[in-house]
């Protein structure tokens, strides 16, 4: 038997500000996905434990404080000691455009996401990198 | 994926990530699922399980954060399993009880897992007994089973666990509503939350008068005690009352009994799914069904006369299909 996709969704840092990250995990809630939200205010150490706990198929993490350069290359290194190298990583948020082409280049981050980015889009993107789920 | 010798071998050793995965497997079902719970089966029984159940929005998740804490606080490690609704629209589900578990972090003690209902009507599916069953066979002293928000006639919970708390806010209207659940009749421990608020006393004080009529009747004297969130103390009169309802399990053997009932449960819970979906799939049932669906549907035969054909038909004996 399949398993729904199971989907991490977490606010790492500082910013107190999650109904973007709402919005989304309704929006894959409403594509039959199952999501953890986890929450503000969230160290990449507890994100990742969330992550090994709940052996979820991707992480998501939102990031609106402009502290992404040092939360997304961080929280990536801590899911890959943590043996989640195999679990993918996308992002969205406040993130300038050469910041994001940085971002995606490193291993294992598969996408990122600006504003005003359509959920119907970050639905399709998911549902892409699980193909036959 | 490793193997699942090899993810069963990384459990015996403590490995967090191999426990994590072996449960997804159990999740997906099959084959490797029963294997799983085969090498499980012989290591539970360790544990003590705590059901923690009560109306959304009691502030369940809260007090499992808090009592994770003090569990922890006294040395022992804490499993989780706490389930939330799935969505009978799209199958999806946000699971959010981890927004309130905020202890977590950076402690391997406490592993909290997440899952979603897929579609049990219960308050706790069988599922969660099983994932509960893992963290039981990893080792983790105390195991907490959070309930979806319960209905006043969800009574089977009482086989899910060696203790159940009930968790009541002052809000949740007067003591008739407390009279009628059926909620109240399986609780070992009654927990008022939220007992900062106006009328948290008073609920208590007629929680506890139905307690100590249920005492003289020769039951456990279910103790009441009131918890808050703003007032971090306060979860020490649970964690005691836990305590006492443990000891008292231990003695006369009353521990035993009660798993040996829910064995028994559990075995006719999968009982019951197996028959069921074994009719279900039968292909006789499938052509025998449209035909008498049509009886129905022309007014020819009342549904329970129907029912009853057909179940005679399957050669069940159906004394009481009305």
């Amino acid at each position: 038997m399949k398993r729904p996709l199971k989907v991490l969704i977490a606010k790492p840092g500082l910013d107190g500000h999650d109904r973007g990250a709402k919005v989304i995990a309704n929006a894959l809630r409403d594509a039959g996905m199952e999501v953890v939200y986890t929450g503000l205010h969230q160290t990449p150490e507890m994100i990742i434990e969330a992550a090994v706990q709940e052996d979820v198929d991707l992480v998501s993490v939102s990031v609106l404080s402009g502290a992404h350069m040092t939360l997304i290359p961080r929280i990536r290194e801590l899911m890959n000691t943590a043996g989640l190298a195999d679990v993918k990583l996308i992002a969205g948020g406040i993130i300038p455009d050469h910041d994001a082409a940085e971002l995606k280049r490193l291993p294992g981050v598969a996408g990122i996401f600006g504003p005003g980015t359509s959920t119907r889009d970050v639905v399709t993107f998911i549902e892409g990198l699980f193909p036959g789920r | 994926m490793p193997q699942l010798e090899e993810l069963l071998a990384q459990f015996a050793n403590g490995d967090m990530r191999a426990a994590s995965r072996l449960m997804s497997v159990v999740e997906r079902g099959g084959a490797d699922a029963e294997r799983v719970l085969d090498a499980m089966f012989p290591r539970t029984g360790r544990a003590h399980r705590i059901a923690i159940t009560g109306p959304g929005g009691a502030g369940k998740s809260t007090l499992i954060n808090e009592l994770a804490r003090a569990f922890r606080a006294s040395g022992r490690t804490v499993g989780v399993v706490a389930e939330d609704p799935s969505s009978p629209f799209s199958g999806g589900a946000i699971l959010g009880d981890r927004v309130r578990m905020t202890h977590a972090g950076g402690d391997t003690g406490v592993f909290v897992r997440s899952l979603a209902s897929r579609g049990s009507e219960n308050g706790l599916s069988a599922l969660a007994s099983d994932l509960a069953d893992v963290l039981d066979a990893f080792g983790r002293d105390i195991v907490l089973l959070e309930s979806m928000g319960a209905s006043q006639v969800e009574t089977r919970i009482r086989f899910s666990a060696d203790t159940i708390v009930v968790v009541l806010t002052p809000e949740a209207g007067d003591e008739v509503q407390s009279l009628k659940s059926g909620l109240l009749e399986v609780a070992d421990i009654v927990c008022v939350n939220k007992s900062d608020r106006g009328g948290a006393e008073s609920l208590a004080g007629d929680l506890d008068a139905i307690m100590k009529i249920r005492e003289k009747e020769g039951h456990w004297r279910c103790p009441v005690v009131m918890t808050s969130a703003r007032d971090t103390g306060s979860v020490d009169t649970l964690t005691k009352a836990l305590e006492e309802h443990g000891r008292y399990l231990d003695a006369e053997g009353r521990r035993a009994v009660r798993r040996q009932s829910s064995l028994r449960a559990r075995l006719r819970a999968r009982i019951d799914e197996s028959i069921r979906s074994a009719i279900w799939q039968s292909p006789m049932l499938a052509q025998r069904f449209d035909a008498i669906f049509e009886r129905v549907t022309a007014g020819s035969l009342p549904p329970w006369r129907a029912a009853r054909e057909l179940a005679e038909s399957l050669h069940i004996e159906s004394r009481s299909s009305r």
